[in-house]
């Protein structure tokens, strides 16, 4: 029986938005006890869909044409209070922010418990046991402590819990999710898919995946919706979509997903242009108590990289990675051991160290000043170095063609350039300065999949035309497996595993280098 | 530029630059609408507004012509608002910006200063200044900016704290590129737009001040301020109450007018916030 | 009580700022033309030289300023805050006398403009820009433009002068001694203008600091995620929002306490209350410095404790300080 029925669904933008429509002449239809993964890139329309489904389209937009039925039943002709029956009640939501989707003044039990509350009228006794039974089902480690707990007490992949706990509260027939592991890390984002799947199954919801990650739809799809610019290109069961496409751009997009196979090993020079060594950094608490323990954000880091190659460091978040690339940059004192640079340890001072190493930011919007053009944000650090302005303008221009994008487009602000071009002036930025050692700190995690192959593909191409250093800082191990020829395996600050790339994904020896490679959505699809 | 044509087109914004613009006139243009000292005796006192055609305004209790005090005071407001809101602007963001971007104990005694003047009473310190310095028009000028600066050098200095760990600002860092640069050519020109805005507040609160010295009969006597003549009205409140009223409502508008142009400003410069309002 | 604790830590943090005050006051006063000693000749009508010198050694003023600060200090610490020569009495008593016409005035204008300003700015900001938002808006901008000083006396000219309903100064009626009820409704009649004067312009700060941080927490995802919950739009503001959009208002209490007190000296002024304000005011023309120093003094501790309750109640409110993030 389809529990959820969408035909010729169109929904309106305001005027002076860059199309009429956020999304045109939908249709799909989602059975009971199945999954239906909505693939689709930035500005695709998945998250409008979503919105419109649960009748909370932002204001603005409208509904122009088409129906949508939940088990039979109209929705377009709900009056409000009809809708808000409907709400969380037989549609429920899950988001994508677990940090800032709960009300931070609430506890837990509370916010759990208004679905109750509201909908059913239970009393605060039932509805107490009810959450805490719901919150057992999810498997929080602690139920009762979580029940009194505010929503800073936990971390990222318990409030998503909640989220879900919260949403699945009445057992409603269909259950959206947005996203709602794109901000968790690899394992934990393993383990939320796993839940969804097994309460699934339990209740029989009907469930509306959103995502961008093709290794998540072949996780725990039945069947699969790609969207594009607003319209849906292909529609068919998981099967069928992932391993025959039939619409060009799905076939791009299953291309562009980063594989877990390496690429061949290559002969690496003997030379090792950058070693750390027995780095050490703590960050004392700082504030009012001194309660907290000092967090050892590094202890005892060492891993060499060597000239020509790339040396991927991977890790989750609180791995160490980051603070690891800001004190290879220069960018952090260390507390203790060595940044060693060409045989050389790294200049104190920051002009000299700029000639050494060099750093491509993670956030493409915010790595730019907003107010200079490019070419001078380019240009700047070898006029501080010293270069002609002119000399270093046309050295400006030049690197912009290296890197794929026009010459004239130096004069530019930045608004006028995309996600993945802005990461292309970031690594003209870096590479102006011609640095021994390039660090890139997650380069690719804020880009559509597609644009991340085009970038991949340009570092590749670049350490081959200039034999680039590259120290390669990332979550993602199927990323890594792109670019790198060695790996280091970061965790709480100490390296797990280090080694050739093939060996470490063929024959992990750590037990937590062979989790994430678990972990990692959709493995036996695109797995090597 | 984007910004002069969201400014442009909200109404509020527009009819705000259009009460300034009259202010200035009036302001620049006094002596030669009102050529004769505003504070000398014009007329017989205490006539009604229209009660006779050369005096549209009515007189004071010291036969002075009100419409000369209002336009010779608009300059008055215009330049006290305008200088002592220079000062504290710059003062302010000196202070800001160094706390802010050096962090530490800089900014921690920075801030402690700041403390300081917020704790005490802004207009308490002032009547202080005055009782020290005296009350002539430079000295409440450069008294009033002494005491405006603290919310200024905060805001300034929240932008710089936010700012300096934005990536763009570590890239320059990486570059090699010194403090200087990174304060004035980085930071700051992204982080003056909340300012400038502010600086309208800034202005209003000074023309407030400088006003409110005046009633108390402590800001400089020579000078045609609007205050001043409300002060006056006091003692004939019961039956000539025009005497307070008028310059009253004079007030009234030039503030109206810049917290209109400040928002104008905030909804040109933070197009995000502008959908909201 | 960490809550507690932490508030007194700030409290602690703010000795040297007092300190610092203080000895700013001190040090600024020095360069005032003319002393106390100067003030009380005056008074007295005039006197010589020698006579100038023994008042001066009397009053320990013939001390180098790093000693008169040292002693000023110390005394301090006992609080005692020298002699008015002009009331002819302790600047302690003379204080304490005008403190509680300040206080009520103050208590019962912040409540008044932090009421109405917080159910003005959650009515605009549920109806934003329609005409409920823009009436408010616009009328905060009107309030926010009137100075303080201008509206009491238009205000008297209406109320007291026209309709004759309220009177038009004074903290009581001398003409006649009311106890118990009564002389409290005499008070409250006579603190109506001064306490509508004195908050309009908190009132139309309130206002719009409620209702822009109304509407930038009506666009957090934790309420859509309420939404999504199915409740209706009523709970969604009362339960969710407005607590959240509440701390602003409340730090912007400990910040502007210190204005208010500069505020009461122009509204007492105006409606002749015997209150710290006009104190502070008249110690100034009458060139009291001691008065004038006791009375920075006395509001600055006032505007710490403010804060010092105000960073209480903040903690109170919002769970994630105790835990010291």
């Amino acid at each position: 029986m389809s529990r959820l029925l969408v035909e010729g669904l169109t929904v309106r933008l305001p005027r002076g938005a860059d199309r009429d429509n956020a999304i045109e002449n939908v249709s799909f239809s989602l059975a009971s006890g199945e999954i239906l993964c909505v693939v689709g890139e930035s500005g695709s329309g998945k998250s409008v869909t979503a919105s419109a489904v649960m009748g909370l389209l932002a204001p603005g937009l409208s509904i122009a044409a088409g129906r949508m039925a939940l088990s039979g039943e109209d929705l377009c002709a709900l009056s409000p209070d009809a809708w808000r029956a409907v709400r969380g009640r037989r549609i429920a939501m899950v988001f994508q922010e677990p940090m800032t989707a709960l009300n931070p003044l609430m506890s837990v039990g509370a916010q759990i418990g208004e679905m109750w509350r509201v909908h059913l009228g239970l009393d605060a006794a039932e509805t107490q046991r009810r959450a805490l039974a719901a919150l057992r089902e999810v498997n929080l480690p602690d139920p009762e402590g979580a029940l009194r707990a505010f929503p800073h007490e936990l971390s990222g992949g318990q409030r998503q819990r909640v989220m879900i706990a919260m949403a699945l509260a009445l057992e409603p027939e269909v259950l959206i999710c947005d996203e709602p592991t794109t901000a968790l890390d690899v394992t934990t984002q393993a383990q939320v898919l796993a839940l969804i799947k097994d309460l699934q199954k339990r209740h029989g919801t009907a469930v509306l995946f959103i995502t961008h990650d093709f290794g998540v739809v072949a996780e725990i799809a039945d069947r699969v919706a790609v969207m594009r610019l607003g319209k849906v290109v292909e529609e068919g069961t998981a099967r069928a979509v992932l391993t025959n496409p039939q619409h060009d751009y799905t076939r791009a997009l299953l291309a562009a997903v980063p594989g877990l196979h390496a690429p061949e090993p290559r002969a690496l020079s003997p030379e090792t242009v950058l070693e750390v060594r027995g780095l050490t950094k703590t960050y004392a608490s700082r504030g009012l108590f001194r309660r907290r323990k000092p967090v050892r954000a590094l202890d005892g880091v060492s891993m060499a990289l060597k000239r020509g190659s790339t040396l991927a460091v991977v890790g989750e978040s609180g791995s160490g990675k980051s603070t690891l690339a800001r004190c290879v940059v220069g960018l952090l004192g260390s507390d203790g051991g060595e940044v060693m640079i060409g045989g050389a340890p790294l200049p104190a001072k920051r002009r000299e160290a700029a000639r050494r190493v060099q750093m491509v930011f993670q956030d493409p919007y915010a790595s730019l000043n907003p107010r200079r053009r490019v070419g001078a944000q380019v240009a700047q650090g070898p006029i501080a170095a010293g270069m002609a302005a002119a000399e270093a303008r046309a050295e400006a221009r030049r690197l912009f063609t290296l890197v794929g994008l026009e010459a004239e487009a130096t004069d530019r602000f930045p608004h006028e350039f995309s996600g993945g071009q802005r990461q292309r002036i970031g690594i003209a930025r870096a590479l102006a300065m011609k640095p021994e050692v390039l660090v890139a700190d997650e380069p690719v995690s804020a880009l559509d999949v597609s644009v991340q192959a085009q970038v991949l593909a340009l570092l590749r191409d670049l350490q081959d035309r200039l034999g680039l250093s590259i120290l390669f800082i990332t979550h993602d191990l199927r990323v890594a497996a792109q670019l790198s020829d060695e790996v280091a395996v970061m965790r709480n600050g100490v390296v797990e595993e280090a080694g050739p790339i093939r060996s470490v994904f063929a024959a992990p020896r750590s037990d937590y280098t062979r989790s994430l490679i678990e972990a990692i959505p959709g493995r036996a699809l695109f797995g090597a | 530029m984007r910004a002069l044509k969201a400014y442009a087109r909200s109404p509020s914004a527009l009819i705000g630059s259009a009460i300034l613009i009259a202010l200035l006139v009036m302001g620049l243009g006094a002596s030669w609408f009102y050529p004769n000292d505003p504070l000398g005796l014009a007329g017989r006192p205490l006539q009604w507004p229209g009660a006779n055609p050369r005096f549209p305004l009515g007189t004071d209790p010291s036969g002075r012509d009100i419409a000369a005090q209002l336009f010779h005071g608009a300059r008055i407001s215009l330049l006290i608002g305008f200088v002592a809101t220079s000062i504290a602007v710059v003062i302010g963001i000196a202070i800001g910006a160094v706390a802010g971007f050096y962090g530490g104990a800089i900014d921690t005694a920075l801030m402690r200063l700041t403390e300081a003047f917020q704790t005490l009473p802004n207009f308490l310190l002032l009547l202080v200044l005055v009782a020290v310095f005296g009350s002539t028009m430079e000295t409440v000028t450069v008294a009033i900016g002494l005491v405006s600066w603290p919310p200024v050098a905060r805001l300034t200095r929240a932008e710089f704290l936010s700012l300096r760990t934005r990536e763009f600002v570590q890239a320059c860092r990486v570059q090699g590129l010194g403090d200087a640069h990174l304060i004035l050519r980085e930071v700051l020109p992204n982080a003056l737009p909340p300012v400038i805005v502010y600086a309208s507040v800034v202005m209003a609160v000074a023309i407030l001040l400088e006003s409110a010295l005046a009633f108390l009969q402590l800001s400089d006597p020579n000078v045609p301020s609007w205050g001043n003549l409300i002060g006056l009205g006091r003692n004939v409140l019961r039956t000539e109450w025009y005497v307070s009223a008028i310059p009253g409502v004079a007030i009234l508008l030039t503030i109206l007018g810049v917290s209109l142009v400040g928002q104008g400003l905030n909804d040109a410069l933070n197009p995000r916030l502008a959908g909201s309002r | 009580m960490r809550v507690f604790r932490l508030a007194l830590w700030r409290l602690a943090a703010s000795l040297p700022t007092l300190l610092l005050i203080l000895a700013g006051m001190f040090l600024l006063l020095q360069l005032a033309p003319g002393d106390t000693v100067d003030a009380l000749m005056a008074q007295m009508g005039g006197g010589d030289a020698a006579l100038a010198e023994e008042l001066r050694r009397f009053y320990g003023l013939d001390l180098g300023i790093a000693a008169q600060l040292w002693n000023y200090l110390v005394r301090l610490a006992t609080l005692d805050l020298g002699f008015s020569a002009i009331y002819g009495k302790p600047v302690a008593t003379v204080i304490l006398e005008r403190l509680p016409p300040t206080i009520l005035l103050m208590a019962a204008a912040l409540s008044f403009a932090f009421f109405f300003g917080l159910v003005l700015g959650v009515v605009a900001a549920r109806r934003v820009n329609k005409w409920p938002d823009t009436l408010i808006s616009t009328l905060g901008l009107v309030f926010y433009a009137t100075p303080s000083f201008w509206f009491g006396l238009m205000a008297i000219v209406l109320f007291s002068v026209y309709l004759q309903w309220l009177p038009a100064g004074g903290f009581t009626d001398i003409t006649q001694s009311y106890t118990g009820i009564a002389a409290v409704l005499d008070i409250a009649q006579h603190l109506v203008l001064p306490t509508l004067t004195l908050g309009l312009i908190f009132l139309a700060i309130y206002l719009r600091i409620m209702r822009a941080s109304m509407l930038e927490v009506l666009s957090l995802d934790f309420v859509r995620t309420a939404r999504a919950k199915g409740l209706t739009e009523t709970r969604v503001v009362a339960k969710h929002v407005l607590r959240n959009a509440m701390l602003p208002m409340v730090t912007l209490i400990g910040l502007q306490a210190g204005t208010m007190l500069g505020g009461s000296v122009v509204v007492e002024s105006v409606f002749a209350l015997p209150g710290l304000g006009r104190l502070a005011y008249e110690s100034v023309v009458q060139r009291d410095l001691n008065t004038l120093l006791g009375i920075v003094f006395v509001s600055a501790l006032l505007v710490i404790s403010i804060n010092f309750l105000v960073d209480i109640l903040y903690a109170r409110l919002d769970p994630r300080i105790s835990a010291g993030s």
